[in-house]
């Protein structure tokens, strides 16, 4: 079976119906849901998400980028001190980098005020955490590969008919 | 005054386009879901768009050389090099047109005197009999069949070779069909044009959207390879087709020759597509790629639906067009897709636009979303039942 093909189509619509991600593939049903099965147990695939516009509800949201500098343990490495950062509910996404900080969380609270409490209560007092700096999120343009503000792009104006 | 009577005999003779006729009667429809395009749905790769944008903004606003640009010349031999196996120099084998289109229309100017035959396929695309008709050749059909699964067998290709023959017009990856040539299919091929000394036009502007075997360019053949002309362009792989750019690959001899034609008629083709087309080629396989796995999904998706509702379809290996056999429905392929626009405002397009031989079929393309795909397939069902019904 294609699996990278499955798992681009799923990417692209987590809600696809068997049927069609079945016919899709030219696999069978019952191959497709074994295969699907197999890919959630080995954690290929990790769930099935929406993407959603917060923006455009009226659900207060802010965003922060926040660097974390971090130094490393013996034995550990980075591991544990991120495994202490990442378990915060308020974290996101969380990423070790190269350069010249350690981390990058993604972290979302309901305001600036909360963030960056989060931040100076809890984050930065992690053992290990050596310096924080916070970047809240003024405007959200892309998402997961996803164009989140208007954008004419995908409208497309082909004629109706074509050779 | 009748101007009708002005017009030049070979323009009268050629008969108006069966898309155009279709694609008036979809047009003066409204909320018609469309499956008859012939291209892609994707918009231009955006680094592609940016460096054409950054080519005008720095003022690369000229004609370039007749032959085009000798990056964007050197950029397509290495592509052709290393996609297809295929050697070409740039400066003796190549040049850029404005779209396959230009290609196909200059490859044919070049070899053909009045009277000499031209072979074609049929159903084949819409714009190789006029093509022939125009330069004053005589257009040959093989018509190819659906057993074979639109492939050219060597059987048809020798009955139709006769002394008057001057070359042999193929598309692979089909429009309309979806037909794919393997290498060993052109293999059985390949003696009888090293045989006969026929040129081949080989269109192969569909190679990038292969779906199971490797595109095999039959100027691969070495003891061949100097009776072929290549056409291909960026309409299709690279999602360009509003960009005018092709490009035709051959000998230097007829290299030459085309490129005469060339330069008077069209100079050279446009700068910010060019330069736009030098990105493509170097650093946007990767989203040619995803394109053509797209595509693949849709097709597995359609050939399943069509064969499901009971129109038999073969599963083509390449281009972005499935087409089903309607003609279980009792209907010619006019009345079925005139009954079907009218009925479920879903157009595709007869398989007749492209020639006698595609009578039974219909070219439905699938350069569309899968959801659209569903939501149009769905209607063509209800249709299809309702026809049955009525025949029963
Ligand atoms: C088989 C074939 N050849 C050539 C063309 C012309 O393409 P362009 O002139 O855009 O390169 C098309 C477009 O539909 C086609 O389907």
């Amino acid at each position: 079976m294609d699996e990278k093909l499955m798992l681009s189509l799923l990417q692209k619509n987590a809600r696809m119906k068997i049927t069609d991600l079945a016919a899709a593939l030219d696999e069978s049903k019952d191959d497709v849901i074994e295969k699907l099965t197999e890919l959630e147990k080995k954690k290929v695939i990790c769930g099935y998400h929406t993407i959603v516009n917060w923006d455009l509800t009226n659900t207060e949201i802010v965003t922060a980028l926040i660097q974390v500098n971090a130094s490393p343990e013996r034995e550990y490495g980075y591991d544990r001190i991120a495994s202490h950062i990442y378990k915060f509910d308020e974290v996101d996404t969380m990423y070790l980098l190269s350069g010249s900080f350690e981390f990058v969380c993604i972290v979302k609270g309901k305001t600036m005020q909360e963030v960056a409490h989060f931040v100076a209560s809890k984050l930065a007092c992690v053992d290990g955490v050596t310096g924080t700096s916070t970047y809240f999120v003024l405007k959200q343009y892309k998402n997961d590969g996803v164009i989140l503000i208007e954008d004419e792009d995908g409208k497309n104006d082909r004629l109706v008919v074509t050779p | 005054m009748d101007y009708n009577e002005i017009l030049s005999d070979r323009v009268k003779t050629i008969k108006p386009s069966g898309i155009r006729k279709f694609f008036d009667l979809a047009s003066q429809m409204e909320d018609v879901i469309s499956l008859g395009v012939g291209e892609p749905d994707f918009t231009t790769p955006w680094a592609i768009r940016e460096a054409a944008i950054y080519s005008i903004e720095k003022g690369r606003t000229f004609y370039t050389a007749n032959q085009g640009l000798q990056e964007l010349r050197e950029e397509i031999c290495r592509y052709y090099q290393r996609r297809f196996h295929v050697d070409y120099n740039p400066k003796d084998n190549c040049i850029v047109t404005v779209g396959g289109s230009e290609g196909i229309d200059i490859a044919i100017r070049a070899i053909l005197n009045p009277g000499e035959e031209m072979i074609v396929l049929d159903p084949g695309y819409v714009a190789y009999t006029p093509g022939v008709e125009l330069a004053g050749g005589i257009p040959v059909t093989i018509n190819l069949r659906q057993e074979d699964e639109f492939k050219l067998t060597p059987e048809l290709l020798k009955a139709a070779i006769t002394p008057n023959t001057k070359a042999l017009l193929i598309n692979y990856p089909s429009n309309p069909t979806g037909g794919f040539m393997t290498k060993s299919d052109y293999e059985k091929i390949v003696p009888i044009i090293k045989e006969s000394g026929i040129i081949v036009i080989s269109d192969e502007i569909y190679a990038e959207l292969s779906y199971e075997e490797e595109f095999c360019s039959i100027a691969s053949f070495d003891e061949i390879k100097d009776q072929v002309i290549v056409v291909s362009g960026f309409s299709k792989a690279f999602a360009m087709t509003g960009w005018r750019l092709g490009y035709v690959l051959a000998n230097p001899v007829l290299t030459k020759a085309m490129n005469k034609i060339h330069q008077y008629i069209i100079m050279s083709a446009p700068s910010s597509a060019q330069y736009g087309a030098i990105e493509g080629l170097r650093h946007c396989y990767d989203e040619v790629l995803k394109m053509r796995d797209s595509y693949k999904a849709r097709r597995n998706f359609l050939v399943k639906t069509f064969n499901d509702m009971g129109l038999e379809t073969f599963k083509p290996q390449g281009a972005f067009y499935v087409f089903p056999c309607i003609r279980s429905t009792g209907l010619t392929s006019d009345e079925f897709c005139e009954k079907l626009l009218e009925d479920q405002k879903v157009a595709c397009v007869p398989g007749t636009a492209f020639g006698p031989a595609g009578e039974g079929f219909i070219r439905v393309s699938y350069a569309y979303s899968l959801e659209e795909l569903k939501v149009a397939t769905e209607k063509i069902k209800i249709f299809v039942d309702k026809c049955r019904g009525n025949h029963d």
